[in-house]
């Protein structure tokens, strides 16, 4: 008999006066018992809508009848065949804008909570089972690098030491992970839950190299001639971060979300005996209105600021972050300033941040990208105070691996140029991710990473 | 794991370590940097390459303890490992086509001139360097600079050893006597790089500074090391570290250095005492 609630069951969370004190997850997941519960809501649709708004298009209506029959393993085994990481797709995946979007159920009340029963399927492998009790594929003799490890970079390692490849995982950092470990923080995606996959992709035999940067510590050049890899994936990621270039942008107090987000995820700066400082503020100001963003301003919550608040220059309605992310951060009590935009970081005597001087925004006709372009409104100047700004807006690509790999195809805005199927301008190496497309999400990098992953193989096995 | 292979204690607080990275060997160049981490819980610190031997596999770092990431590390032995150790980061420096160069050393900053000395005197440029110290007992690397220097002299600001002076009264003695270089490589505390700047952009002398600022990835992630060079955003460890001395902000980049500098002593304090009641 179908479940016919017309709402999602819902998903225990920390209350929001308590989170807002801790890093611990926020979200505690699905119990068994509302897991079959929520499972028996789907309608198991034959043309299968959902998969088709999946980038990785996984086979979203059988595993979720397994978990409908009790079947947990049986699930996860039906996720894994198409999503090498199924237990960070269920955490932070924007399901309402795709596989959610296009669930039937949701056309009246809410869809089929495809992310939170991935996450249980997920998680109930991950408590079931040790890494070490992956099968080991058969090798095939031949070597592929993947360069950075991140979503992106993990998608095509998974999917290519599960063709028999001796796969190279190269990680800049000291810590394998990518923005999954620097950038999204434990209370909405814990490390271990990283650290599970990685540790799963190494039981396969996947060999991972941290502290070398591909660009500076190897070349890709060198990958390809001196080294032995028949083929290279990149998915470096985003980049630098940008700034606004307003007076005070270099005031001390003013971070960039990826410089904030790092002393407290990777370094642990929220931890008090960490060896990395942060600048615990009173009142903090977080510029842009993506995920990240949202991330920047609950983790300055939970180090103890008073007041956070959140300026964005478009309405409520544009914020590309997920739903959820908006409406946590707001359960939390961060403040959001839509329709605005900072023209000046004001400095105190000590060459710290006193405020933000603001104006208002208004929308007026459609841009490029179809939303609605924000204009200033005259004369309507406002200052926020605050001792510590965060400025979220974006990246800027870098330079390292494509000024020291010839040949190396560049588009006008500075991103590695790519096909399709993930190919660049030169044979043999292979691009995916924020590398390519500019800042996105994991799941789209993922799908990069899985795309390339099987271009790739073709490419090896023609050429023998 | 990287493991130290060779110790020399120069002074009382500036320690050379020679470290088995041969990856980074292979690649590194004066004037780039690396970064390390002393252990797990260590944080992530930036230090120029000071030498390196490629055929050895060892990259040379001087490190003067200033804090609780330099004090563990200067407690380390040879045979003992640090925990993460990535590198060459940034540019090398610029040498090509110079024939007569002066290097303004100041205290432990000698340790990254020295290298671009060195290189400088091995094609064939005339190199005159100015190493300044506060005093005798912090004198680090005279007799090597002295071997690739057509002239050296020490300051000290004490005058115990060398002149008593700053390194910009020797460098205004020796443009004004008629040295003509083609350029100024000067690398050591912000304050000296600043002063050192203002002097040779009165006689118009083309000069080099090295920017050793707060950074967490060293590859661009960040944007911690930015500074503003030109009236334009630079990042320290993807488009420097060496910058036109004449351009930097360096006001402002002073106190971006000092952002967590209670912080910082605050650690480096406990450190000492845990090492005293022998914890560590």
């Amino acid at each position: 008999m179908p479940n016919l609630s017309m709402i999602k069951t819902p998903m225990s969370t920390q209350e929001p006066c308590v989170r807002r004190q801790n890093f611990d997850e926020v979200a505690m997941g699905y119990t068994p018992e509302q897991a079959m519960q929520e499972a028996q809501r789907c309608l198991r649709c034959a043309n299968k809508p959902c998969t088709g708004g999946c980038p990785v298009g996984v086979d979203i209506p059988t595993f979720i009848a397994r978990i409908a029959q009790g079947e947990f393993e049986d699930a996860y085994q039906v996720i894994s065949r198409a999503n090498s990481l199924p237990a960070v797709c269920g955490r932070v995946c924007p399901q309402e804008t795709q596989c959610e979007k296009r669930c039937v159920r949701g056309l009246k009340g809410e869809p089929v909570a495809i992310g939170r029963l991935e996450r249980f399927a997920a998680d109930w492998h991950n408590a079931h089972t040790k890494p070490d009790m992956v099968e080991k594929p058969a090798k095939n003799g031949h070597k592929v690098a993947v360069v950075g490890s991140g979503p992106a970079g993990l998608a095509c390692a998974g999917d290519l030491v599960r063709k028999g490849y001796d796969v190279t995982l190269y990680e800049g950092l000291h810590l394998a992970g990518g923005v999954l470990v620097y950038g999204i923080p434990e209370f909405r995606l814990p490390k271990s839950v990283v650290q599970r996959e990685i540790d799963t992709l190494q039981a396969m035999g996947v060999c991972v190299q941290t502290n070398t940067v591909i660009g500076k510590t190897l070349s890709v050049d060198e990958l390809l001639q001196e080294n032995g890899f028949e083929a290279v994936f990149i998915g470096s990621g985003a980049g630098l971060p940008r700034f606004m270039g307003i007076p005070g942008e270099n005031l001390n107090g003013v971070y960039s979300a990826n410089e904030f987000l790092t002393r407290i995820n990777l370094m642990k700066a929220y931890q008090p005996d960490s060896a990395t400082p942060i600048y615990r503020a009173k009142h903090v100001v977080v510029v842009g209105g993506g995920n990240v963003a949202m991330d920047a301003a609950r983790c300055a919550m939970r180090l103890g600021a008073e007041s956070v608040s959140i300026v964005y220059r478009r309405s409520e309605a544009e914020l590309p972050a997920r739903a959820e992310e908006i409406e946590h951060a707001k359960e939390e009590g961060i403040c959001l300033r839509t329709l605005a935009n900072p023209v000046e970081i004001v400095a105190d005597d000590h060459y710290g941040v006193a405020g933000v001087r603001c104006v208002e925004m208004m929308l007026g006709e459609p841009d490029a990208s179809g939303r609605r372009r924000p204009v200033e409104k005259p004369d309507s100047v406002f200052v926020l105070d605050a001792d510590c700004v965060i400025m979220a807006i974006g990246t800027a690509p870098n330079s390292l691996i494509k000024s020291t790999t010839d040949g190396l195809k560049i588009q006008s805005w500075g991103g590695i140029q790519a096909d399709q199927q993930g190919a660049t301008s030169r044979a043999g190496v292979y691009a995916g991710g924020d590398a390519v497309t500019g800042s996105a999400t994991v799941i789209l990098a993922m799908g990069a990473g899985k795309t390339a992953a099987a271009a790739m193989d073709a490419y090896i096995m023609e050429k023998q | 794991m990287y493991k130290i292979v060779r110790k020399d204690i120069l002074n009382a607080t500036v320690t050379r370590m020679d470290i088995l990275a041969p990856l980074v060997a292979k690649k590194a160049k004066a004037g780039q940097f690396i970064i390390l981490r002393v252990d797990e819980s260590g944080e992530r610190i930036p230090l120029t390459i000071a030498d390196y031997n490629r055929a050895a596999g060892t990259v040379s770092i001087i490190f003067q303890t200033v804090g609780a990431t330099t004090e563990q590390l200067a407690r380390r032995h040879v045979g003992d490992y640090v925990m993460d150790f990535v590198g060459p980061l940034g540019c090398a420096t610029r040498i090509e086509g110079l024939k007569k160069v002066a290097i303004i050393g100041g205290g432990v900053g000698c340790a990254i001139a020295y290298p671009v000395a060195k290189a400088l005197h091995e094609q064939g440029a005339e190199v005159h360097t100015i190493a300044g110290f506060r005093n005798k007992d912090l004198c680090i690397l005279e007799q090597e600079f002295a071997a690739v220097s057509d002239k050296f002299c020490v300051m000290t600001d004490d005058g115990s050893c060398g002149e008593k002076g700053l390194v910009t009264d020797a460098l205004r003695s020796l443009i004004t006597s008629g040295e003509q270089y083609d350029e100024v490589i000067a690398i050591g505390p912000l304050i000296m790089m600043k002063f050192v700047a203002a002097l040779t952009k009165e006689y118009g002398i083309k000069t080099v500074v090295s920017m050793n600022s707060i950074m967490i990835d060293g590859t661009g992630m960040c944007g911690g090391c930015r500074l503003t060079v030109g009236g334009e955003v630079k990042f320290a460890c993807v488009d420097g570290p060496e910058f036109d001395g004449h351009l930097v902000d360096f006001d402002e980049a002073m106190q971006r250095n000092a952002m967590y500098r209670e912080q910082e002593h605050h650690a480096h304090e406990k450190t000492c005492r845990l090492f005293r009641e022998g914890v560590r």
